[in-house]
């Protein structure tokens, strides 16, 4: 190993490689780039839906749909979910990353895909939404661009993988991968997997689009395509636990509760969310409700628990380790006195909270066979996926880049104090757009969609003015959460152009503007990865007590939460 | 550490924590509810999607429709466009979408059932019935067909909830059930 190829980290102790650092140096930037494009039509998409302001035409506004959830639902965050791979396999293993050259050929497509695909939203003809259901056209370009950057996202998997295969080889950890590699490693199973999907689906959809192949089964396409579109998502819930554990680890210096159960949890990850994905389809005709209840229930359900487990071991390791801190007061003294205002934590903190009370609970509901009857393509739906997506995922995204920028790009964060509120003002303005879009779905009002005055049709129908109010409400909430996301970009961009440039002895936590645990990564063995020392939580009783309370609050949620939505399932009108 | 190879080299042998264990057992006996939930209402819930459905074609579908709407019109409505259907209890009822309308209006009684098939004579549409708010998914080439019975009287709007081109706001039924 050529030592001079490495640069470690003066503070945080981590070890990067030159080439894969510009690496994950270029994909991170090139997602917050999507993350900007997206937020600014999600925001004038919200302004649409809006009763009181109804900004753009419902051209433009169909448009903007389309670009707002394609830009942040796959290039924001797979732009980003490659970063984090070169992260957890050339940094985490601190070995030099496989074959370089082929990574930028990778990012190259990924770049040209997300262009081509972005561009095709601009002439116009091709506002098809994120799901494109055939038989309805986009220009061939638009498959074209999502078939260029999947197959460059593909090159960043099958490196990941690579990259593990060197550092297993030239011996550079003891033991098994750590865990946030192991999640990581979930991540890109579920990744090539999901890729496959859209490759069986898309590129005969594109040579529809190009008139070579007469009809593409609308079924069918559904069927393959949630493959793509749901899994998708598995991949970003396997990515942000992984973060989660990473920041755990950075900011208290915990340690897995036992890595059995984490480990196996991201294990039922891969073995069972393929087959959930048939939840999109539980009111569709043509599959047989044992199809339905079979996929929804024994893979569904198991992925389910994988993240319920998770959602206890993430908060329990920083318990565990803030009481050896001496934080034993109580059930939540350890809770109170976590760094607040540091946004590496608070963010990643929110996002676990609304991602699981919020996220988890309205997805299982939704996924319940007969109860999709009372939220399917209701704006309930994108409520659901806002607080796992847009909190989830992107302010877990966020939060790791406030470590990322004085770590990997070496600059001091410009606005600290900005920086502290962000992770508030986001994960606020979304938690109230998400449960307005809840609430208003409930009522009934339907997603993607211009008018729910119904002002140009030949027929009238009113939704109860209680929905009208809340989808006004839910603008409101996303005006703020809008800000919150251009105050990110602001700090991220801003941090980058003109943040003071680290010298590579200044320590990062002085510089970083806010409280952080001590050096998380010690090694002073730059050969090889050592294991962590031993200390086992395993026989300590009751050692993360405020989190199982916590964990009964969720659980108490989520019970009561579901049979009101069956007792309102029980109020419809009678079918079978 | 969870950014550094495990403390122990056997991990998969250390015991687990009990409150993890506690929790795991709790979390999967809920699951198990949840599962056994959807069997259970199918049993003895009165709001259950069937399995029924067909392959079929929009031209098909819409002579169906069309046999259907000449026997059964009562009036017009819609400045004397649009039939209004009173298809007699137990009944084939159709009801089909396409960009952008829903054909027929239907007159259905309360308390009494119908067979009612819909199907897309172009994209795919959303059946969305309001304030009800039952949603199904209507694909074209595909004949769903569910067994309804009104609960309510009144007027109730079908709205499309399936993005379905530039006129999809405008797309809106309507349903009368009478006593
Ligand atoms: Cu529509």
């Amino acid at each position: 190993m050529a030592g001079n190829s490495f640069r470690q980290c003066p503070s945080s102790g981590l070890y990067f490689h030159r080439s894969a650092e510009s690496l994950m140096k270029a994909h991170a930037v090139m997602a917050v780039v999507f993350f900007l494009i997206g937020g600014i039509f999600g925001l004038l998409v919200m302004l649409t839906r809006m009763p009181s302001v109804h900004l753009l035409s419902a051209e433009a506004f169909y448009m903007a749909l389309s670009i707002h959830g394609t830009d942040i639902l796959i290039f924001w965050i797979i732009f980003f979910e490659i970063a984090v791979l070169y992260f957890a396999s050339s940094t985490l293993l601190r070995v030099r990353p496989a074959m370089p050259q082929l990574g930028w050929l990778g990012f190259i497509l990924m770049l040209a895909g997300s262009v081509t695909t972005t561009l095709s939203f601009f002439r116009g003809n091709s506002s098809v939404m994120f799901t494109s259901y055939v038989p309805m056209p986009a220009e061939p370009i638009f498959y074209l661009g999502l078939i260029l950057f999947a197959v460059g996202a593909l090159v960043g998997c099958f490196l990941f993988l690579g990259t593990l295969v060197i550092a297993k080889r030239e011996k550079t950890y003891e033991g098994s991968i750590p865990l946030v590699t192991f999640g990581a490693l979930t991540a890109c199973i579920i990744a090539i997997l999901t890729i496959v999907m859209g490759a069986i689906i898309l590129i005969p959809t594109l040579l529809w689009s190009m008139g070579y192949i007469a009809e593409i089964d609308p079924l069918v396409y559904r069927t393959i395509w949630w493959g793509l579109g749901h899994s998708s998502q598995q991949i970003n819930v396997s990515a942000q636990v992984a973060i989660w554990y990473a920041i755990a680890a950075i900011v208290f210096g915990a340690k897995p509760m036992s890595e059995k159960v984490s480990r196996g949890a991201f294990l039922l990850y891969i073995l069972f969310l393929q087959l959930a994905s048939a939840h999109h389809l539980l009111v569709d005709p043509g599959l047989s409700t044992s199809w339905k209840v079979f996929n929804t229930s024994y893979a569904m359900y198991l992925a389910v628990l994988a993240s319920m487990v998770h959602g206890l071991t993430v908060p329990g390791s920083i318990e565990v380790a803030q009481r050896k801190k001496g934080f034993t007061n109580g059930l939540f003294e350890w809770l109170r006195k976590a760094p607040w205002d540091n946004p590496v934590f608070s963010g990643m903190f929110l996002a676990m909270i609304i991602f699981g009370f919020i996220g988890g609970i309205t997805g299982v509901v939704m996924g319940t066979e007969q109860i999709n009857l009372i939220i399917h393509n209701t704006i309930f739906v994108p409520g659901h996926f806002h607080a796992t997506v847009a909190v989830g995922t992107t302010l877990t995204f966020m939060a790791i880049t406030y470590f990322l920028i004085p770590v990997l790009f070496r600059r001091e964060l410009i606005l600290p104090k900005l920086a502290k509120i962000q992770p508030y003002l986001f994960a606020g303005g979304m938690l109230m757009l998400i449960l307005f879009m809840l609430g208003a779905g409930t009522l009934g009002v339907p997603r993607r969609h211009w008018d729910v005055s119904f002002s140009d049709a030949v027929m009238k129908f009113q939704f109860a003015g209680t929905a009208i109010t809340m989808l006004g409400m839910a603008g409101v909430g996303g005006i703020l959460a809008a800000l919150g996301g251009a105050a990110y970009c602001l700090i991220a961009v801003g941090s980058l152009v003109f943040g003071k440039r680290l010298d590579d002895n200044a320590s990062l936590f002085s510089s970083f503007g806010f409280p952080m645990a001590a050096p998380a990564y010690k090694v002073d063995q730059p050969d090889r990865l050592a294991m962590t020392p031993v200390e086992s939580h395993g026989s300590e009783p009751h050692a993360a007590p405020g989190t199982f309370a916590l964990a009964l609050v969720f659980l108490a949620t989520f019970v009561v939460y579901f049979f009101i939505n069956a007792k309102y399932l029980s109020s419809l009108w009678h079918m079978s | 550490m969870s950014i550094t190879p495990p403390s122990q080299k056997i991990w998969w042998n250390q015991p687990i924590d009990k409150i993890e264990a506690a929790w795991i057992g709790l979390a999967l006996v809920w699951c198990l509810v949840l599962f056994l939930w959807m069997p259970y209402w199918h049993v003895f819930g009165k709001q259950n999607l069937s399995s029924e459905s067909y392959k079929t074609t929009p031209a098909a579908f819409e002579k169906k429709t069309n046999e259907m709407i000449s026997k059964y019109t009562v009036r017009k409505e819609v400045n004397g466009q649009m039939p209004v259907v009173a298809p007699p209890p137990g009944s084939n009822v159709y009801l089909a979408a396409s960009k952008w309308a829903w054909n027929p209006i239907l007159e259905l009684k309360k308390g009494q059932s119908y067979r009612l098939h819909i199907s897309s004579l172009d994209w795919q549409h959303g059946f969305s019935l309001q304030p009800v708010n039952m949603n199904l998914q209507i694909l074209p080439g595909y004949e769903t067909v569910i067994t309804l019975t009104p609960t309510q009287t009144g007027e109730f709007g079908v709205v499309c909830n399936e993005f379905c081109g530039i006129g999809h706001h405008a797309m809106l039924g309507k349903i009368y059930v009478k006593d």
